[in-house]
């Protein structure tokens, strides 16, 4: 699956986008697997409270499913207007 | 439904002019634009504007849809940009029309609300000190709370 960060949490890790070959079940099991990977991803993974997640598109929360998603994404809350 | 999400300016005038003229039969049109300000006086130069494409029309579209749902409206615009934007720039804007102006009004002040925050942007601030994401406010997210 993809996995997609905006705003700060681009930054933090990096890069916009990256494939992930392995199939978490939650997004908290991504969420694990992403910072065990490097220091970067654990430290814009510190904090959940300053995270939103969408998966394929719709805002989700920590705990969803991950069954048949195809993108995963990480950001803060959202600021349009 | 009319929803929009560019780089490019868009001419306020000519949008308002052109959303009250393909209607008929609505007693009001409300329009909102949200102009790029300086937000804590740090002298802002710029704003970065950051987008999720894909999810940012699609949430757009869905709160579009949940305003038809809740009030008799007859169309709705929403125009919102990205890209680098500068003091005083309008960076968005929403057009209501409806038979009755209370429906016109609140339709647009929930679209606010809910673009705010439930669509995918992000705002930077790019300063001659340094950048900075714009945080979001608790009042933003408790003024979901009252539709």
């Amino acid at each position: 699956m993809d996995v997609l960060y905006f705003a700060w949490v681009r930054e933090r890790i990096g890069q916009p986008k990256e494939r992930i070959a392995s199939n978490p079940a939650t997004v908290m099991d991504l969420v694990n697997q992403l910072r065990a990977k490097e220091e970067r991803y654990a430290v814009a993974f510190a904090d959940l409270s300053a995270l939103r997640v969408a998966v394929d598109q719709e805002l989700s929360d920590f705990d969803a499913s991950l069954a048949n998603a195809r993108e995963v994404a990480f950001f803060p809350p959202m600021t349009g207007g | 439904m009319d929803i929009r999400v560019q780089e490019a300016a868009f001419d306020l005038g000519a949008e308002a002019n052109a959303f009250a003229g393909k209607q008929t039969g609505m007693g009001a049109v409300v329009t909102f634009t949200g102009i790029v300000r300086d937000l804590d006086e740090t002298r802002m130069t710029a704003m970065q504007i950051e987008h999720y494409p894909g999810m940012t029309e699609k949430a757009l579209e869905k709160i579009a849809t949940e305003a038809s749902s809740r009030w008799n409206l007859g169309d709705i615009l929403i125009i919102h940009r990205y890209g680098r934007l500068h003091p005083d720039d309008r960076i968005m804007m929403v057009a209501t029309a409806a038979r009755h102006r209370a429906d016109a009004f609140q339709a647009a002040e929930f679209l606010m609300d809910f673009l705010k925050s439930r669509a995918p942007f992000w705002k930077k601030e790019l300063t001659g000190a340094g950048d900075g994401w714009v945080a979001a406010r608790d009042e933003d997210e408790a003024a979901l709370t009252r539709w």
